[in-house]
């Protein structure tokens, strides 16, 4: 498969408020000092939205919106691709405490907003995005199965496609379950074709004979490895050190508890 | 796009296990609605439910017991839908078969229920809750992944009401740039409280048998249902042409009123199979029977098709099977072409003359080569697909 070009990566999780933070952290520039998360009021919402829409979406619509800022691209084109495990398991939250009382009185803006692609949804309005948009779950791989798609996207249709993963640290009572710790969101513009602004080149490698099945990428850093293991949107720290770092490195994914595959990364 | 063969499918809904018995249900035009019966549910409306779901997964997919997954294995168990596999599994090994699922609310039943049993003083979940074996919407592709013991590429698509039409174009995809030679696609979706009290709490909801395109249809009936296809780059009986998707970017809940997204993801289907409008003999509408789904619809499909294409939604036989729909109607569209039948809007008496185009009041048997299949869903997801007898 022929390989995809970075343009641009968003980025927020807490302590890391935007790509530019976080990349100076991974380049060893700056010390990573953690810190709590600042929900994003993304410009794409409308005002009234900014505030109220799920903390997932704004995460979402936050990241893509940096990763598209300055970009020139072709809204009625541009393909999205957003990966989450579960979305936004606070809208999960209210509308299962809601169907356990008597009269079950959901919210239809919960109702609506509980779809998985909600936040696809708002964000093909914000941007007037009309192009194909999916959006998938793999669990604590959705970051690999997205960047997957993403490729995919960019090499059988050669169009630019814009790579969104997030994830929403549920409330108390389904954190138990799904211990996801941290929320945060990645976003990457993905094109078929190098420009002035690339940061990386990227190519699936399925070929197991290079990539041994069980070697999945970690971070150096004790600290960037626990955020990695705390947010599936976060599995794609590895590959954002060595793109920040301009290197030459084949990260490898898991795609499932059977199924590991590399990933090459070059300088563009 | 080079077609794809579809060597094996199958399909379980309110009208039956396998296509048998859907074949027979069209044929006697006997809906699979009736007054819901669904756990905790209080709601006066029809439903699509599925008989036979009463037996818990037990051994080692204990953990894994949902109303979602029993109907998934009961799905996989028809029309020798495994063996099927097993040959491709051998053949190309299991890696390199991928496994393409849409849903949308996956085992959320669960997650209802241990809500209910929920400790209040502590605020925790009851102990048996496994999320990430029921509810979590990857749990589906991945059940199916070890039920069928296959490696390859393995995801869970959730788009709403476009789910599992979204797994062809991703499957075809992935078998275009080589990554699996073969690719299990399929739906599976369940009735729960959150979708019949959602779709209720927006006012959606029909108390009566839901009537695509009539001009009293007052909202949707919901249905669960379970589908799987198997596609390949070689020769099969039937073959997915095209396919289209796009997106509104309108509303979130309402469709474009004017159906400008819908007829893009028709166009792009058209264009991808390499096909003049003329050349579909059949479209299965998505005919939610919302006033608001079928007139956007109308003005799409007519806007594509003109208003003489035969057509008709197959919702008033099976509900609204919500992630599932994909993939159900897929399966529907393919009995189409094999039984040369061009099949009736069950429960449609009086077409709304606001619709142009002339949907199915009466069954007709004629040649069916090639039919276009129609998925919506919220957030303004389109997905259409284009199926034939012929590469």
């Amino acid at each position: 498969m022929s390989g995809a070009y970075v343009e641009a990566i968003g980025l927020v999780a807490p302590g890391l408020a935007s790509w530019a933070e976080a990349r100076a952290v991974l380049i060893g520039d700056a010390p990573f000092t953690g810190g709590a998360l600042v929900a994003p009021q993304p410009a794409l919402l409308p005002a009234n939205e900014r505030r109220r829409a799920p903390l997932g979406v704004r995460l979402a619509l936050h990241a893509a919106e940096q990763a598209l800022a300055g970009a020139d691209f072709d809204a009625d084109t541009l393909a999205a691709v957003f990966a989450t495990s579960d979305a936004d398991m606070d809208v999960v939250h209210r509308l299962c405490v809601a169907l356990a009382e008597e009269g079950r009185s959901v919210s239809p803006t919960d109702f609506h907003n509980s779809v998985h692609n909600a936040a696809s949804g708002y964000w093909s309005i914000g941007v007037q995005a009309r192009g194909p948009s999916t959006t998938l779950s793999a669990y604590d791989f959705s970051f690999s199965a997205g960047l997957r798609e993403a490729l995919t996207q960019v090499s059988v249709d050669g169009s630019d496609v814009v790579l969104v993963a997030f994830d929403v640290a549920p409330p108390p009572p389904l954190l138990a379950s799904r211990p996801v710790a941290l929320s945060a969101a990645v976003a990457l513009l993905l094109r078929p074709r190098p420009g002035v602004r690339s940061l990386a080149r990227l190519t699936l490698v399925d070929d197991d004979s290079t990539m041994p099945t069980s070697v999945e990428s970690r971070c150096h850093a004790s600290a960037l490895e626990q955020m990695r293991q705390s947010s599936p949107a976060l599995r794609a720290l590895p590959l954002l050190q060595c793109i920040a770092r301009r290197e030459t490195a084949l990260v490898g994914l898991r795609a499932h508890d059977a199924l590991c595959f590399g990933l090459r990364v070059t300088p563009p | 796009m080079t077609p794809l063969g579809i060597s094996a499918c199958t399909l379980t809904t309110a009208l039956g296990h396998g296509r048998a018995a859907h074949r027979e249900a069209l044929l006697q035009e006997r809906s699979g609605l009736a007054p819901q019966s669904v756990d905790g549910c209080t709601l006066a409306t029809y439903a699509g439910e599925v008989a036979g779901l009463d037996t818990p997964l037990a051994g080692a997919y204990a953990r894994w017991d949902c109303r979602n997954h029993r109907l998934a294995r009961l799905a996989l168990g028809q029309d020798g839908f495994r063996a099927a596999v097993r040959r491709r599994r051998e053949q190309f090994g299991a890696a390199r078969v991928g496994v393409f699922v849409g849903t949308s609310t996956a085992g959320v039943q669960e997650t209802e229920r241990a809500y209910r049993e929920r400790d209040r003083a502590t605020d925790r979940l009851p102990p048996w809750f496994e999320h990430r074996y029921t509810h979590t919407a990857f749990s589906v592709a991945d059940f199916v992944r070890r039920e069928l013991e296959l490696a390859g590429p393995a995801v869970s698509i959730s788009t709403a009401c476009s789910s599992s039409a979204k797994v062809f174009a991703a499957a075809a995809r992935a078998l275009s740039s080589r990554q699996c030679d073969a690719a299990v696609v399929g739906g599976v979706d369940s009735l729960c409280l959150t979708t019949l009290y959602g779709f209720n709490s927006l006012q959606l909801v029909s108390a009566e048998p839901c009537r695509p395109a009539d001009v009293q249809r007052d909202g949707l009936s919901i249905g669960e249902g379970a589908g799987f296809a198997l596609l390949e780059q070689s020769d099969a009986g039937a073959w997915l042409l095209g396919y289209g998707e796009s997106s509104d970017a309108h509303h979130m809940s309402s469709p474009d009123p004017l159906g400008r997204g819908a007829a893009a993801a028709m166009r792009a289907a058209l264009a991808r199979a390499q096909l003049a409008p003329a050349a579909i003999d059949y479209i299965n509408l998505h005919g939610t029977a919302t006033p608001a789904n079928d007139l956007a619809e109308d003005r799409a499909v007519c806007a594509v098709f003109g208003s003489e294409t035969a057509r008709s939604s197959t919702k008033g036989w099976t509900g609204h099977t919500l992630g599932a729909a994909g993939i159900v109607e897929a399966v529907l569209s393919l009995i189409c072409i094999e039984q040369g039948l061009l099949p009736r809007s069950l429960n449609t008496r009086t077409q709304d003359p606001a619709l142009a185009g002339a949907v199915l009041l009466a069954s007709r048997h004629a040649p069916v080569h090639r039919v276009a299949s129609n998925s919506f869903g919220f957030g303004g997801s389109n997905c259409v697909l284009v199926f034939g007898d012929q590469p």
